[in-house]
Order: C-alpha cells, then structure tokens, then sequence
C-alpha cells in the first residue's frame, strides 16, 4: 500500500496544481499515518493474553510496523483449570456387594442348616494395579465371622504367554473349587466336594499360581497350571511345617464342537499334608462340562452339564477310641463323583437337576459338618453319601436370583434327609464377570 | 526338597519349556469385539490387515459367553478395538487378563475403546441407578448405527493402523479417503431413499437404535421392554399397543436375538409390523460389509412404511 500511494502520486501530479499538489501528499501522510495505527491496533489484539496485558511503555524511537501475520485458521477453545476433584475417584477399584441369603425346611439329618441365614456377604474390590498387574480382592462375611475368600495379584504382561498370580486364592483343582458361591448353580456344593475337598471353603490357600497356554491342535485351548501353597485348607490339608506346602496341578482342554456348543475336559492333582495323621493326602480329579447355547437365542435357552470324579490318598491315624501302638497310621481311598445338568428354559428360567455319590472315612471331618463320632479305623470303614437334588431358579434381573433345592440325602451312617431350600441372592455395584 | 516342591518345580519346567518362540507375524493381528468393527477395520486395513471379531452380529452383544476359543485369538492380537461404554463389561474383561497378552490390556497400545472417536447418545445425566434396568451410564453403545460414526471409527482405524504399521500408513490413509468418499455416495442415497418417511414414529424393541433413527429422521416413542434389558411385561405391552393406536404408529424395530412372539402380539393388537431389523453386520449372510448393513436395513424400512403407509 506504501508503494503504491507514491505512484498514485506521481500519475496524478502532473495533472493537477502545486497547492493542489501539496494538499493531496499532506492527506496521503496522514492516511499512511493512520494506517499505521490502525495495523499496531490489530497486531495488538492477536497478540496473546500476556502480552497485550504488558505495560505500554512508549518506545523511544518509531518501531517499524510489524509483519502481518497469517490469520489463524480456527481457534479451539482454551480449557481453563484441571478435572474436577471427583476424578480423583477414577482411580477407585470397582467395589461390589453379593448377598446371599439362605432358608431351609425339612429333616436334614446331621447337617445342621439353620432354619434362616445371611449365608454369605462377598465385597469386591477389583482394580488394575499397574500396567503391569491387577488386583482382586474377595471378602466374606458369614454369620460366624469374615474371611478373605480370594485376595490376589494377577500379572497380565509376562512374557511367554505366562501368566503368574500371587496371593490366596481357590486352587485350580476341577471345577467347583475355583468357583465362588454366587456362581453356583446350586444353593450347596456337591457331595464328593464336601466329603473330599474341603466344602464350601474348598482348597483356598495363599501362593502361588504359574499358567500357560499351552501348543495344541488348532482350535484346541489347552491350559496348564501349576500352584503351590502354604498347604492350609480346612479338612484338606494342614501344615505344621513349612516344609508342608502344598501344591496343585491343573490340565484342561477346550474345543468348540459347533458354533452352540463346546467341550472343557480337566484333569487335577493335588498333594499335601493331611490333615488326620501323619502323612500326605493325595486327590486326583477328572472333570468333564458341556455347554449349549444357540447364539440367535443366547438369552433364552441354554445347557450346561457338569461332572467331577475325584479320588483321595489319605493318610489317617485311627481314632482315640481304637488307637494303638499297633496301628500308627492308615491310607484310605474314598472315591466320590456328582453329575448335573442345568437347561435355561426362558429368560428368566432355569431349571436343573444333580447326582451325588460321594465315600469318605468314617469320623473324617467334613465342609459342613454331617459326620457323627466313629468307633472304628476309617480305613475298615468308608461310609458313602447318596444324593440327589432338583433346583428351579428364577431371575427377575441379571443382578438377582431366587433359588429354590429339593435335597435328598441318604448319609452313610443311615440317615436319611429331606429338605427344601431356598436362597435369595443380589448384587450390586461393579461385580467383574467372572472367568469362563 | 521334598517331594511335593520337586512336583511343582517339574511343573513349572513343563509349562517353561512349552514356551515357543515369539509368533512372527508379518501383518497387523486386530481382534475387535464386534463384526461392525470387524467390517470398519477391513475397509482400512485390507489385505494389510488380519481381523477377527469375538460377538457374532446375529447374537447380544451384551451377553457373550467368554470362551477359551477366544483368548487363542486375543492371544496374538496386535490390536484390540472395543466398542466401550460398558456394553462388553459382562464377558471381554476376564478374557483380555486371561490372554497373556500386555498389549491388549486396557492402557496398552493395542487396546482401542473406539466410543472415544464417536458422538454417543442417550448418555444419562443425574443419578443412575439399576432400577432404570441395565443402564449404561457412559451413554448408549450402540452408536456404530450412525454412518457418521462408521466414519470417525474408520478414520480412527487408519491413524491406529499408521501408529502400529508405519511402513503401510500412507496405504491406510489411502484407504480412509477411498471409503470416505464412498461413504459420502452412500449415505446421499440411504438419505433420499428415507428422506419420504422422516418424522415416522415407531417403537422399537431394546434401545440400540437411537443413532440410526437420529440420523434418519425417524422418532422412537416406547419400547418393548419397560426398561433396558427388562423383559417385556404384560401390563407394559398392553401400554404399548395403546400408544401405537393413539399415535398411529405401524412399526417396531426387533433386533434378530429377540423373541418375537411380544412384538408380534403387540402389532397384532395394534394393527402395525415387526421389522427384524439388523443392528450388526453378520446379522444375516448376505450383510458381509458395513455398507451391506445399512443397504438392508434401510431397504426393508422403505418396504414396510410403503406397505404400512
């Protein structure tokens, strides 16, 4: 614009007078002048926050004008201040509750139920940890007190697909061991697993867990575990020593037979101290589950088949009774099995059924409690349970469930039981879905 | 060493020994949770690309058994997208810590929630509790049925791809404007052909279509369930076929894994039709892409509003 006022100048004073002349190149200035200004203004108000906040101190000398600056395409909006404080609670673990509320009716025999229970109270904390590792923490509450069910650090990025947890936590031994009472499809826990593998508490102990998957077939999951633990679980195993760990091992195959329907074939050892002499206690276990559900009609219908067998290799010491210098321990070999089948018959409906056969030594304590005193050496004397149960459950939402269990026990010792149970479950809050 | 401790040693040498050498894998291994992502995926990857998806497109993505079968998959993925607001809380969290896999850990950089890239509806504000049914208080999930979405999701895709394959960034990009373009085409025609039913009311099953209709122009008055995944009640189904006599309205929207003997009822008593409409593709054989899903869908509406008129 400075360069072509002058021109403009230059074309026109020829033509006109020299006052003329004059007065034009005085206007001219005073038009550059206020260009000028008007230029610093603009400069002024895109310069940032800052610095048109700086004192105007007049310069000393004329400053040339500023080079004209691209406009700015677009401006995003400046976001002022942090998160609010209740980010803070991002960081939180996801809390849940799961109570679980159990009546009984009916002749139970030994196993004493009481009439109403809050059977179970579980608190959830789940949370990643690190990027390294997750944490999840159970905790019981009973009538009687609290536990730590499950309590365990999961690391999710060691190399070699490996996988390490630390912590207490139910042992991969079958099916029912690892699962928690709210997932059970049942209001009790099978017969061989009471009698053999330590009830409803199970095999639930702190240490270690080492898993992989494992090369197979293709479409094959094949996963091994490996754990050892301090060797405590109530009726199962006990350690007097640290010597007296305890270890597990886990084998399961998986396979889709159809895009509906899937196999998971296990195999479980496990060795530890016993807890009734002086000596190990050994159990194998063989568990088969077949799952149905068409994929169009998921929510409506679906099977599950469950089986475990499960053998013992328990050391005993006779009871006081018949205890001698000449009989310092016995093994006994009980043998127990359960087979269930559970059909989803609408959405909110399933109903179900489950054989029990389960041996265990006389006098042996058992998860609960069905035993009375015994006279004899319980090698000379393996009782067996016999029972059977028909469960209907009726869902009014994904976050509760009413149960209903008619049990049929006939107990070694020759009593027979007859009850109905019933169970109210509820969850709330952030309850992780649970492993397959 | 006692004799249990040497058993646990041994296992652990097993289990150590089993251990291969590292998969090497010339392309990306992306596993996605749903075929919809799957299909966005494929259209920016190609065949520079291998995708897997977990929930087939004619089952509830909010109900998903999680299988072993699928942690062979998650295993070697190099990505994990997931469609987020909670809708695969029930069954992928078990499945992404049992895959052994560091990168597709919520966090890592093979993991991608892909609601981050896209408008969400429906989000609740005020409290949010469970007697509003299985509420989704991050917003509605559902919210790849909007084209504009299908597009972030792609344009997400390619930068992801880029980041992971640097060497084939350029084809991604490519790739992005190619499908944007064919996109554009397509959404000029599923506009034109709706344009004539826009403000049409109608009832639909479960809420997953509030970004199609939104985008559609068509108006969701009720449901068939009384609240999200409550099922229908026979006092609520009653309230339902008085609303569609009273507001004249001829459709319901019924996602393929429900069952449509209430839907039916209702239009029935309501003189109206069941539209089976897919939310997903793989919904049915012939929605093998994400163009297929709105072709068909949109297709049948147009049929069923000139008959219903």
């Amino acid at each position: 614009m400075f360069m072509l006022a002058p021109a403009l100048l230059g074309l026109f004073a020829h033509q006109l007078p020299a006052q003329d002349t004059t007065e034009l190149l005085n206007r001219m200035k005073a038009m550059e002048e206020r260009i000028r200004a008007l230029e610093a203004e603009v400069q002024a108000l895109k310069a940032p926050p800052a610095a048109a906040a700086a004192p105007a101190t007049a310069p000393s000398a004329p400053q040339p004008p500023a080079p004209v600056a691209p406009a700015p395409q677009e401006q995003a909006p400046v976001a002022l201040g942090g998160a609010g404080g209740a980010a803070a609670k991002v960081l939180n673990p996801d809390i849940s509750a799961i109570g679980d509320f159990i009546g009984a009716a009916g002749y139970g025999a030994n196993r004493r139920i009481p009439s109403l229970e809050m059977h179970e109270s579980e608190l959830g904390f789940q949370e990643v940890i690190d990027p390294y590792a997750r944490a999840d923490f159970f905790i019981s509450f009973g009538e009687q007190g609290v536990t730590l069910e499950e309590g365990f650090l999961t690391f999710t990025a060691l190399p070699a697909a490996l996988q390490v947890k630390v912590g207490k936590m139910r042992a991969a031994f079958g099916r029912v061991n690892t699962l928690h009472n709210h997932v059970l499809p049942w209001t009790d826990r099978p017969l061989v697993t009471q009698n053999l593998v330590g009830g409803e508490d199970g095999i639930d102990d702190a240490g270690l867990s080492l898993s992989r998957i494992l090369p197979a077939p293709k479409g094959i999951f094949l996963e091994g575990v490996a754990q050892i633990f301090r060797g405590d679980s109530e009726n199962v195993f006990a350690a007097a020593r640290r010597n007296d760990v305890s270890t597990v091992e886990h084998l399961h195959a998986y396979g889709d037979l159809s895009e509906s329907t899937n196999l998971d074939i296990g195999g479980s050892y496990a060795r530890g101290h016993s807890p009734f002499g002086n000596g190990t206690n050994q159990l194998y276990g063989a568990d088969l589950t077949l799952h149905w559900k068409p994929l169009r009609r998921a929510i409506y219908h679906s099977f599950v088949g469950r089986s475990e067998l499960i053998w013992a290799r328990t050391t005993t010491t006779p009871p006081v009774s018949t205890a001698s210098l000449a009989i310092p321990k016995q093994t006994i070999t009980p043998f127990g099995f359960y087979v269930s089948g559970d059909y989803q018959f609408g959405r909110r409906w399933f109903f179900g059924g489950r054989f029990d056969r389960s041996e265990r030594g006389c006098g042996l304590a058992t998860n609960p409690a069905t035993t009375t005193l015994c006279t004899l050496p319980p090698a000379q004397t393996l009782l067996q349970d016999i029972g059977g149960s028909l469960i209907l459950t009726y869902w009014p939402s994904e976050f509760s469930q009413i149960r209903g269990q008619l049990r049929r026990t006939h107990y070694g010792e020759g009593l027979t039981a007859n009850e109905l149970i019933f169970q109210f479950m509820f969850s709330m809050g952030a309850h992780g879905a649970h492993p397959f | 060493m006692n004799i249990p401790t040497k058993l646990h040693v041994w296992a652990v040498l097993v289990l150590a020994a089993a251990a291969g050498a590292a998969h090497a894998a010339s392309k990306l291994n992306v596993v996605t949770s749903t075929q919809d992502l799957a299909a966005l995926a494929r259209e920016i990857g190609a065949d520079k690309v291998n995708v897997d998806s977990i929930a087939m497109g004619y089952q509830d993505p909010h109900f998903v058994e999680p299988k072993p079968s699928f942690l062979l998959k998650l295993q070697k993925a190099d990505l994990l997208a997931v469609v987020g607001l909670q809708l695969e809380i029930g069954w992928l969290p078990p499945l992404q810590t049992q895959s052994r896999n560091a990168k597709i850990q919520v966090g890592g950089a093979g993991y991608m929630d892909i609601s981050q890239f896209c408008q969400v509806l429906e989000i609740p504000t005020g409290q949010v509790t469970r007697a509003m049914g299985d509420v989704h208080p991050l917003g509605n999930p559902h919210y790849w049925l909007d084209p504009d979405n299908g597009r972030r999701i792609a344009k997400a895709f390619a930068d992801k791809f880029g980041q992971l394959d640097t060497a084939d960034a350029a084809f991604f990009a490519q790739r992005y404007v190619d499908f944007d373009q064919r996109l554009t085409a397509a959404v000029k025609g599923w506009e034109a052909k709706m344009a004539p039913y826009r403000g049409r009311k109608v009832i639909t099953y479960h809420r997953s279509w509030p970004n199609f209709c939104e985008r559609f122009g068509l108006v969701v008055v009720d449901y068939v369930e009384p609240r999200p995944g409550i099922p229908p009640t026979p006092s609520h189904t009653l309230e339902v076929i008085n609303t569609m006599k009273r507001e004249g309205i001829k459709l319901i929207l019924v996602e393929p894994y429900f069952d449509l003997r209430t839907p039916n009822s209702i239009a029935r008593g309501a003189g109206g039709e069941v539209a089976q409409l897919m939310p997903s593709v793989g919904g049915v054989k012939e929605i093998t892409t994400y163009f297929q899903l709105f072709d068909y869908d949109i297709n049948l509406l147009v049929n069923l509003f000139q008959k219903v008129k």
